[in-house]
């Protein structure tokens, strides 16, 4: 699986919804995601992906679309 | 010697912008000045801080210079190392003043620690959050001057909204173009005469004039339970405070702006929330914001990784109990703003549980304008209930004094 796959997937266990049939829309305006789940989604690219993320980097305005998010991973697994 | 509450009166606001016109007029040429930015915000905050509450300056000097040790010290080292104890310590010692602050009333009543100033859990957020961030290795350097410019940022300094140092520091080595700053300034008088209206209009109405009279009939012919006027206490309070607040925070917002800072607001329509979870995400904003990316995502976090609790209802309950009393004692270490704390906890947990429970039973639930319209006046009654607690008024009802 590559980085967008495997975040989608993540997302997708997290929000109990299929993420990809929008990538654009707003996971907590929608509230599908909250404060819980961005840690979750923390630890589980931490130990899926290896990608370490501090809770301060977490800006949510950055981190609020799956699209967002999987360019924010990408950039950091590189 | 005079002395100048910060945004005390409407006159305060001419003050305030005779101070202020070079450097907008800078700023207005793509110019930020910043000897006249410290200049003319050290000015005010003497204002603030001369005469009768030489005091209080005082511990603001002795406190910027502990802060300043104490970030400063901490970053030196998290260069070399990165040892955890360290961090515990560093952050220990920055809250040291506030807790001396929030504890002396309650071991001595009546008495207030000679280390406090107005401002002072405002200030100590700022440089607690650096402390954290360097921990986590987001922030990198420790700029001495700019680090007292952002502490000391004038328009926040006595009551927040707490913005973040990175934040803060991308507006402030930066100028914004003409079209954005006229754009701001615009914005800044709307805020201003927003906040003139709220502060001084709507909060003297129900602060001034309505809570004293309910009070009195409340403690004359309410007894101590359940009375007519003490809801009405309730409600004029809550409004009293929202008003005042919002109407403050407006004020601090105009005079960022003008500043070409775009401080973040406080509050978003609190009450037309329609759960207590949308609630904490329009009111008293930055404070709710700090506490979840300092206190709640950071204890979710570690009772994740270290897997303290099998369940992540658990975790997540846990950690808004936690985090709520927390804000309940920084409010001050006095029965009803913990209970305060508590109760709005409980009511997170709740809140989640009922979250939790609608989306399983999608289909059966009815969603239309009316239950939204009883969701937001059932979180509306919730919320000014527990204000009501925050006020301090109970205490006196029942045990005589605040």
């Amino acid at each position: 699986m590559d980085v967008k796959e495997t975040v989608i997937s993540i997302l997708n266990d997290l929000t109990g919804n299929d993420v990809s049939e929008d990538m654009d829309t707003n996971l907590f305006d929608s509230g599908l995601m909250d404060s819980m789940g961005s840690v979750q989604l923390l630890l589980e690219l931490q130990s899926q992906l290896g990608v370490n993320v501090p809770v301060s980097e977490f800006v949510r305005s950055e981190w609020d679309t799956p699209n967002k998010i999987v360019t924010k991973v990408e950039g950091l697994v590189d | 010697m005079i002395n100048l509450e910060p945004y005390g009166n409407p006159q305060y606001f001419v003050y305030l912008l005779i101070g202020l016109i070079p450097l907008m007029i800078g700023l207005y040429h793509g110019h930020r000045w910043r000897w006249y930015q410290s200049a003319v915000s050290l000015v005010f905050i003497f204002l603030m801080f001369d005469s009768q509450k030489w005091q209080q300056g005082v511990a603001l000097i002795g406190f910027v210079i502990w802060e300043w040790l104490m970030v400063g010290g901490y970053m030196a080292y998290r260069k070399k190392a990165n040892n955890r104890w360290i961090f515990y310590g560093a952050f220990l010692l920055s809250i040291v003043p506030l807790l001396f602050v929030k504890i002396t009333p309650a071991i001595n009543p009546g008495h207030t620690s000679l280390f406090g100033f107005l401002g002072i859990s405002y200030l100590t957020f700022r440089s607690v959050g650096m402390i954290m961030e360097m921990r986590d290795g987001i922030i990198k350097e420790f700029h001495p001057m700019l680090f007292l410019e952002f502490l000391l940022f004038m328009p926040t300094i006595s009551s927040g909204p707490i913005d973040r140092y990175r934040r803060w520091l991308d507006d402030y080595q930066k100028v914004p173009d003409r079209e954005k700053y006229v754009g701001m300034i615009e914005k800044a008088v709307h805020y201003i005469f927003l906040g003139f209206m709220y502060k001084f209009l709507l909060a003297y109405l129900f602060g001034t004039m309505l809570v004293p009279k309910l009070e009195t009939l409340t403690l004359r012919y309410g007894g101590t339970g359940f009375s007519w006027p003490l809801v009405g206490v309730m409600y004029a309070w809550s409004m009293y405070l929202f008003f005042d607040f919002a109407g403050y925070s407006l004020f601090a917002v105009a005079i960022s702006y003008l500043m070409g800072i775009e401080t973040p607001m406080n509050f978003n329509q609190p009450f037309r929330s329609h759960n207590l979870k949308d609630f904490w995400n329009r009111w008293h904003m930055t404070l709710s914001f700090w506490f979840r990316d300092f206190v709640f995502m950071r204890l979710v976090f570690a009772m994740m990784k270290n897997k303290i609790f099998k369940s992540r209802v658990t975790v997540s309950n846990v950690a808004y109990i936690f985090n709520m009393l927390i804000m309940g004692f920084w409010h001050g270490v006095t029965w009803y703003y913990i209970a305060y704390g508590l109760l709005h906890g409980v009511g997170l947990v709740v809140n989640d549980w009922w979250l939790r429970f609608k989306k399983k039973h999608r289909e059966s639930i009815p969603h239309n304008k009316l239950t939204e319209a009883f969701a937001i006046f059932l979180t509306f009654n919730f919320v000014c209930f527990s204000f009501l607690l925050f006020s301090g008024f109970l205490s006196k009802l029942w045990l005589g004094h605040y």
